[in-house]
C-alpha cells in the first residue's frame, strides 16, 4: 500500500522490530487510529493522533522531526499513509509498523487494554470512557454503584432512564403504585400497553431492555419508619422524587442517620427545584425546610397540573447529580438550591446553609429513635400523600 | 422597587403573576407592599404576630434572609426577593 500512491517511500518494520526499538528507548510512538479504538487497547507509551487531526496535532505529539518515530494503527494501512504525510511535513526518521496492533497482539506482545469490562461494555460505554472525567475507572465505578430511586413516576422515570443507560449497576425502585393512563404524559419509562402494571415492574422491563448490565430491585411498598433503614442500607445514593412531605422528611432523617447522600427534586406546574444533600458535608432537607407547610401551601396534597417535560428536565438533572457523586467529579448541588422556571426558561440558584440548630444534623442534635423519624404532629394525618 | 418572585402555590393570590414589583427599604416592607396589593397572600406569608411563617423561605437575591437581618434586611432598587415554600411533587 505505501509508496506508489503517496509518491514517497516509507520504511515498514515488523512488530518484533518495533518492540525491540521501543524497548531500547528514545522512540516516539504514535497511534494513528480513532479515539474509541485507542481506548479499547493501545501500545504502552503510544500517543494518539487520529488521521484526520494529524496536520494539527503531530507537532505537539512529536516535536522533534529528526527523532525516531514509529507509527501504528489497527492493521498497518492508516499508519503507512500517516508516515508518508509526516515525511512530507519534514519528518526524517519515520517507520510504520506492518500489520498494526492486530499483528502485534498476535505475536503475544503486550498492550494497555481497558480492564474489567467486557467487549460489549467497552463498546456500549465508549462515549463515556472517552471522557477523561469518566474513563474506564469511572465507568467501572458506575457499574458498581447502587442507587435507590424513591418513586418510579414523574421524576423517577427520566432519572431511571439515564442512570440505566449510564450503566449504574444496581437501581432500586420504591413505588407501590400501578401505571395509570394519566401518568403517560410525563412518566416516559412506562407505556400504553403497561397500564395497570405495577410501576416498578413496568420500569424494570424498560430498563432491562435498555441495558442488561443493570440489575433492578423492585421495592413495591411505601416507605415508613419501620422499613426505611433496612432498604437504604443497601444503597450508596438515594434519589428523592417522592410525592409527599412525610416521605421526604422520613427519608431525610434516615439518610442523615445512615450518611447517605440524597439528590432531591420536586416539581409543580412549570416550576422545579433540586438540591443535593450530603449529610454533615452540607445542609440537610430540614436545614432548608425546617417545617413542612400546611396543606393549603402544600399543593401535592391535591390534584395539580405539571408540565410533562418539566419532570424530564428535573429528572435528568437528578441523574446528572448522581453520576457526578458516583464519579467524584464536578460540583454537585451541595449547599445550593437550583430553581427552574419553565415558562421563562430561567434557572435561579439560591444558597442553602447548614443550620447549626437543625433538629437532625445540627451540632447538638441527638440521634432520634426510629419511632420518631420523619414524624411531625398531625402532619401525616391530613397530608398522607 | 424590588422584584418579588411568586411561587406557584401563591400565584392564584396574585392573579397568576409569577413576579410582582414592590417597594420598600427592607424585606419586611417589600413583603408588606406585596400583601397590601394582594391581601390573600398575607396569611400564607405571615403568622398571627406578624412574623414570617417558618415554612416559608425568603431570599434576598441568592441569600436566605434568616442568615442576613431577617425582615429588617435592607433592599436596594433592582434586588430580587424570592419567596420559596417547600414543594413535594414528583412521583405520582
Amino acid at each position: 500500500m505505501p509508496g506508489t500512491e503517496t509518491q514517497v517511500t516509507i520504511e515498514e518494520i515488523q512488530p518484533f522490530e518495533a518492540s525491540e526499538e521501543i524497548g531500547g528507548g528514545d522512540v516516539v510512538l504514535i497511534d494513528t487510529r480513532e479515539p474509541h479504538e485507542y481506548q479499547e487497547a493501545h501500545l504502552e507509551g503510544g500517543k494518539l493522533v487520529p488521521p484526520g487531526l494529524l496536520g494539527d496535532e503531530i507537532e505537539s505529539a512529536a516535536p522533534d522531526k529528526d527523532a525516531r518515530t514509529i507509527l501504528y494503527c489497527r492493521s498497518g494501512n492508516r499508519s503507512a499513509l500517516a508516515a508518508a504525510q509526516m515525511q512530507r511535513l519534514g519528518y526524517s526518521n519515520v517507520a510504520s509498523m506492518e500489520g498494526g496492533i492486530v499483528a502485534w497482539q498476535e505475536q503475544g506482545l503486550p498492550v494497555v487494554a481497558a480492564q474489567g469490562m467486557t467487549a460489549e461494555q467497552r463498546e456500549r460505554y465508549s462515549r463515556h470512557t472517552l471522557l477523561p472525567e469518566v474513563g474506564v475507572d469511572g465507568q467501572l465505578k458506575l457499574l458498581n454503584a447502587r442507587v435507590l430511586l424513591l418513586g418510579a413516576g414523574g421524576l423517577g422515570a427520566p432519572t431511571a432512564l439515564y442512570l440505566a443507560a449510564a450503566g449504574i449497576g444496581t437501581i432500586g425502585l420504591v413505588d407501590d403504585d400501578v401505571v395509570d393512563a394519566s401518568n403517560l404524559q410525563r412518566q416516559v419509562i412506562h407505556n400504553t400497553e403497561r397500564i395497570g402494571m405495577p410501576k416498578t415492574e413496568s420500569a424494570r422491563l424498560f430498563i432491562e431492555a435498555l441495558n442488561p448490565d443493570v440489575k433492578v430491585v423492585e421495592h413495591r411498598l411505601r416507605l415508613d419508619a419501620s422499613n426505611i433503614l433496612g432498604i437504604l442500607e443497601d444503597y450508596d445514593i438515594v434519589v428523592d422524587g417522592a410525592d409527599n412531605f412525610p416521605t421526604r422528611y422520613l427519608l431525610n432523617d434516615a439518610s442523615v442517620r445512615l450518611r447517605k447522600p440524597v439528590v432531591s427534586a420536586s416539581i409543580l406546574s412549570f416550576d422545579g427545584q433540586i438540591s443535593t444533600f450530603v449529610p454533615f458535608e452540607g445542609p440537610c432537607y430540614r436545614c432548608l425546610y425546617p417545617t413542612p407547610p400546611p396543606p393549603e401551601m402544600a399543593p401535592s396534597c391535591s390534584a395539580n397540573g405539571v408540565l410533562g417535560v418539566m419532570a424530564g428536565t428535573m429528572g435528568t438533572l437528578q441523574a446528572n447529580e448522581v453520576i457526578k457523586l458516583v464519579l467524584g467529579v464536578g460540583d454537585p448541588l451541595v449547599g445550593r438550591l437550583l430553581l427552574y422556571e419553565a415558562l421563562g426558561t430561567r434557572f435561579t440558584e439560591l444558597k442553602v446553609r447548614r443550620d447549626p440548630d437543625c433538629a437532625i444534623c445540627g451540632e447538638h442534635a441527638p440521634e432520634i429513635p426510629e419511632s420518631e423519624m420523619g414524624q411531625f404532629p398531625d402532619y401525616a394525618a391530613f397530608c398522607g400523600g | 422597587m424590588a422584584t418579588v418572585r411568586i411561587p406557584p402555590v401563591l400565584r392564584p393570590k396574585t392573579g397568576g403573576a409569577p413576579e410582582v414589583e414592590a417597594g420598600g427599604d427592607n424585606v419586611g416592607e417589600v413583603l408588606r407592599a406585596l400583601t397590601s396589593e394582594h391581601p390573600d397572600t398575607s396569611e400564607q406569608l405571615f403568622g398571627a404576630e406578624g412574623e414570617l411563617n417558618r415554612y416559608v423561605n425568603v431570599y434576598l437575591n441568592d441569600e436566605d434572609v434568616r442568615v442576613l437581618d431577617g425582615l429588617q434586611t435592607a433592599v436596594k432598587d433592582g434586588d430580587t426577593v424570592v419567596i420559596l415554600p417547600a414543594m413535594a411533587g414528583g412521583a405520582s
